[in-house]
């Protein structure tokens, strides 16, 4: 799928596939097009190019839409109505909707049963969102982004109600720009950058692969020679400091105390979430075809 | 319980029970909105009874009742209408409940007749006050067809002044979706001649009057008490028509700008 904001293309021939009864995370940076995924997905985008499927259907086809639930990313329902009201309204557009008082137990939203939306705070809120997202007990559930803006109790508190979807046997796809976050919930993660699928794999392919290191020191070598390094992934100087970032850090250090003993003020540093893709995309972030199976490369 | 019941195809009855159930819902989110039912509900009464009922002035004193009456009733109905659409709508699209609510199997319709539906409540509540204050406070003396021809074409406004709040709201973000739909409400109900008659009004203005939809249904109410400018009905119903065809191009014309957002 393609699709575009105007001049801006938010995704790149995308193509990803979601298994029956699997938790897939989309995992990637903010900006990175996970949003625009699943509104294709859900058939509130319609893509320039290609086509989403979903059940065999057009994403927006009745019969899917009685099938599915999804927790948008920003949203919010009428704030003076209460949780209980928001459940029986979404409850009534379902054929086999679930029973409330289970919607309640499994959000966590007991004694808030009769509180208005608009006095709930930012967690119990996108737990509300969560309930009505399974108020249709749909096979397939969408997740944008649903711990943003919470707090880490908030946060251990949604992924535990999360974790409960997959031993009910449900599908779900559920982005995110945490690595741990993914990984704690997800059987299969899909990483996107830039629009384009650059990794895809289990939890643990994909966090080895994502061990990115930054190399910070002073040294005599010139980055023109350490970007011909085949560890290096990205090279840059900030002031006096050379950073390169690297999946191997130890051959790294080797080849440089090799070349440079006097090397000094050295830090190595974990990667954040955008140096782990320029790891995955081996620094060529420009021209990287991300085909299903994701570049080759890593451990 | 159905053994497949996603295969099962919703008939009819199931839109209705649905448009129903939104319509129950968005009447109490909003009569507990204070900054909606409050002006909408007591705005028109209290100005009725004001102008009408303690300082009754000018014309002839059992005429600017009657006048009041059907122009107050009017602006009964566009405060709700307008307001309802305009802001209610543009503030659900700005927090995400509309894109939401497009993920389920809610028709669009349904959302649609609620918001109609939820104006027609309000306009109706405020048809009953007026005419209570009318009949027992400023002496306004109507045959039993009249009341109900009055009540029948001021509730009609529903229909073209929700069109004017859904092109609004389709349009503009809630912050001046607010600013807009208040600046819409206020000159159009001057210039249409809700508060006075508009031969007050300069004679360029009174031509202008013809572009405002609530002009066109103030004189359809007007006329039921023999009080309007007497221009033909067909007239009025033609031009009231295609504003509001207008108006609903423009709205559709905003929501697929949203949608391909």
């Amino acid at each position: 799928m393609t699709h575009r904001y105007g001049d801006v293309l938010a995704l790149d021939r995308l193509d990803l596939e979601v298994r029956e009864g699997e938790v897939l995370a989309v995992l990637g940076p903010n900006g990175a097009g996970k949003t625009t995924a699943v509104g294709l997905l859900l058939g509130t985008l319609t893509p320039q190019s290609g086509a989403a499927r979903v059940f065999g259907a057009a994403p927006d086809d009745a019969a899917v839409r009685r099938r599915r639930g999804a927790m948008l990313q920003v949203s919010g329902v009428p704030e003076t109505l209460t949780v209980a009201e928001h459940l029986a309204l979404f409850r009534a557009y379902y054929p086999s909707p679930l029973p409330t008082a289970r919607l309640l137990e499994m959000a966590g939203l007991g004694e808030l049963r009769d509180r208005r939306f608009g006095k709930l705070s930012g967690g119990q809120k996108q737990r509300v969102m969560f309930a009505l997202a399974l108020a249709g007990d749909p096979e397939l559930v969408f997740l944008d982004e649903p711990t943003a803006g919470l707090d880490l109790d908030g946060r251990r508190r949604l992924w535990d109600e999360i974790r409960g979807l997959r031993v009910a046997g449900r599908t779900a796809v559920l982005t995110t720009h945490y690595l741990e976050e993914a990984d704690a919930l997800a059987d299969r993660i899909a990483v996107i950058h830039r629009g384009r699928l650059i990794a895809e794999g289990s939890p643990e392919e994909i966090k080895s692969r994502t061990a990115g290191r930054v190399v910070r020191s002073v040294t005599s070598i010139s980055p023109e020679t350490a970007r011909s390094f085949p560890e290096a992934v990205q090279v840059e100087t900030r002031g006096q400091h050379l950073e390169i970032v690297t999946a191997e850090p130890e051959a790294l250090l080797r080849r440089m105390f090799e070349l440079d003993s006097g090397l000094g003020d050295l830090t190595v540093v974990g990667a954040g979430l955008e140096e782990a893709f320029l790891a995955l995309t081996g620094g060529v972030t420009g021209g990287v075809t991300g085909g299903a199976g994701g570049p080759e490369g890593g451990t | 319980m159905e053994p497949t019941p996603h295969t099962l195809r919703p008939g009819l009855g199931w839109s209705v029970r649905i448009a129903l159930l939104e319509t129950r819902f968005q009447f109490l989110s909003s009569l507990r909105l204070p900054a909606f039912a409050v002006p909408t509900l007591l705005f028109p009464l209290f100005f009725y009874l004001f102008f009408a009922v303690v300082f009754p002035s000018g014309g002839p004193s059992l005429a600017a009742p009657t006048y009041l009456l059907a122009t107050f009733g009017v602006f009964g109905v566009l405060a709700p209408s307008i307001f309802g659409f305009g802001v209610g709508l543009a503030q659900e699209r700005d927090s995400g409940a509309l894109v939401l609510k497009r993920t389920t199997p809610m028709p669009a319709g349904a959302y649609l007749f609620a918001r109609v539906g939820v104006a027609a409540i309000f306009g109706a509540v405020v048809i009953v006050g007026l005419f209570l204050l009318a009949g027992y406070a400023a002496g306004v003396e109507l045959y039993r067809g009249q009341w109900f021809a009055l009540a029948g074409a001021i509730l009609a406004g529903v229909l073209p002044f929700s069109a004017i709040g859904l092109a609004i709201g389709a349009w503009a973000k809630q912050q001046a979706a607010v600013a807009v739909v208040n600046l819409v409400f206020i000159a159009m109900s001057v210039l249409s001649g809700l508060w006075f008659p508009i031969q007050m009004l300069p004679g360029f203005l009174q031509d202008f009057a013809n572009a405002l939809p609530a002009y066109h249904l103030g004189q359809l109410a007007l006329k039921v008490v023999a009080l309007d400018l007497g221009r033909p009905v067909w007239l009025h119903l033609v031009l009231l028509g295609g504003q509001t065809a207008i108006c609903l191009v423009v709205a559709a014309a905003g929501f697929r700008r949203f949608s391909g957002r």
